[in-house]
């Protein structure tokens, strides 16, 4: 299988296997009228299998939620055919209006206007709470 | 500005010198009578409460501020459809200082974006209750002397006693600090105080599900009320409310200097022939309460 090299544009790399789709989705790379490449269950020495994405256009993107969907993910930025710039993900302290919080004690169900906050309570676990209730996220 | 939301808000230090402050307040009186004289306290209790509104109310009042507020939802404009950030917008117009109760978790701490004046929860559904952990903390330093080293039993509805989350955070912070949670299996603490506090920090602790089992080796004795409104189902209320009650028999193998507290209101869960017991401090704890909310008043409003 080949995939062309791009010109400009970024590259996931090292998304885990099974998950470019749904990072596709959340990103709505389906409405670019660029080039995207997804390749899944890629061979990795790192990680068995891996996912990639290939974008051919250099678009704005989220990297604290994208880090949220999934820190180890690796993001190149290529420009005129170079790498310029990479960056590894990490979780984010903070992620606003990626999750919603499902207890119903909580403000947020009542007062459907606030913004759904979650705040990184514990990095080695990845566990995610509420600001408001202090519910996990799930 | 500052708030009191959750009682982690608060360093150790903040902590002490609320308690000092109180300590204060207790020894003299009248050299706080007229610190918020020209202030308003406006009390937001959107869930009925007795004790902890009288007791903001009377503890602003000895300090010669004065109050206004409303008692429940139905008799505010939530009743109309009002959202908390409005109704707090408003308010903070009018007042000095808010402290308000919820019965949505996480009110308090919208209401302390948008009201432009410190904010106190007194209550937040099952989630905080800070000001009755100052409570709590005052209340054991008044009787013991000290909030270090020591084995703390919590005894009831650890699963939704808000009182029992905040004060095991709050005790967390000192040295020596060993509890021993009793409750029915169904009533135990939740996951993330178990995992995220006593865990991750080594606080010694252990799990039982009778009262006596643990009694001997106890200095404080934190019994809790099974709260009915916090169960979905009749059913499991009336299972479980009678399953950790103290007696006077129950105490024969205590210490002679355990503190026996309550954040009350009590139903069966302590015999009242435990009320004569020299140990029962719940009485006196609800005294505390009132010195140690003028304390924070004062120090939120940046009196003291």
């Amino acid at each position: 299988m080949i995939v062309n090299p791009i010109t400009d544009g970024i590259v996931l790399d090292h998304i885990q296997a099974g998950r470019a789709m749904e990072i596709y989705k959340f990103l709505n790379l389906g409405s670019l009228s660029c080039t995207v490449a997804v390749i899944l269950n890629a061979d990795s020495v790192k990680m068995g299998k891996k996912d990639i994405l290939k974008i051919c256009e250099p678009i704005e993107l989220d990297l604290a939620v994208l880090g949220y969907l999934d820190p180890g993910i690796t993001v190149t930025y290529i420009k005129g055919g170079e790498k310029v710039r990479r960056v590894h993900l990490s979780l984010p302290d903070q992620v606003e209006d990626v999750i919603r919080c499902k207890n119903p004690r909580c403000i947020t169900s009542t007062e459907p206007d606030l913004p759904q906050v979650f705040r990184l309570a514990d990095r080695d676990s990845g566990t995610y709470r509420c600001i408001y209730c202090e519910s996990k996220a799930k | 500005m500052r708030h009191l939301i959750d009682i982690l808000d608060l360093s150790e230090k903040e902590i002490t010198d609320i308690l000092d402050l109180a300590d204060d307040i207790i020894a003299r009186p009248a050299r706080y009578a007229e610190s918020c004289r020209g202030k308003k306290l406006a009390t937001l209790f959107f869930e009925p409460s007795t004790r902890t509104r009288l007791s903001f109310e009377a503890a602003m009042y000895e300090l010669g501020g004065n109050v206004l507020g409303f008692s429940e939802a139905s008799s505010s404009s939530t009743a109309k459809g009002e959202s908390v950030s409005d109704t707090v917008r408003t308010v903070g117009c009018y007042a000095d200082i808010i402290a308000m109760r919820h019965p949505k978790e996480g009110a308090p701490l919208v209401a302390s974006a948008k009201a432009g004046v410190p904010v106190i929860n007194a209550g937040d559904g099952g989630h905080n209750h800070p000001t009755q952990t100052l409570t709590d903390l005052l209340t054991i330093r008044q009787k013991k002397g000290r909030l270090d080293y020591m084995t703390v039993g919590l005894c009831g509805d650890l699963k939704f006693g808000r009182t029992v989350h905040s004060l095991i955070c709050a005790l967390s912070r000192y040295a020596g600090i060993r509890f021993v949670l009793i409750s029915p299996p169904e009533l135990g603490v939740p996951e993330y105080i178990r995992n995220e506090v006593l865990e991750k920090k080594n606080i010694p602790y252990k799990e039982v599900h009778d009262i006596e089992e643990a009694m001997a080796e106890l200095d404080i004795l934190y019994m809790t009320r099974v709260q009915r409104e916090r169960f979905f189902n009749e059913a499991d209320y009336i299972r479980l409310k009678d399953s950790c009650i103290l007696t006077s028999a129950k105490l024969k193998d205590a210490k002679e200097d355990l503190c026996i507290l309550h954040p009350l209101p009590r139903v069966n869960e302590i015999a009242t022939d435990v009320d004569r017991d020299p140990r029962a401090a719940y009485f006196d704890q609800v005294l505390y309460g009132k010195y140690v909310r003028m304390a924070l008043m004062l120090k939120l409003l940046e009196l003291a």
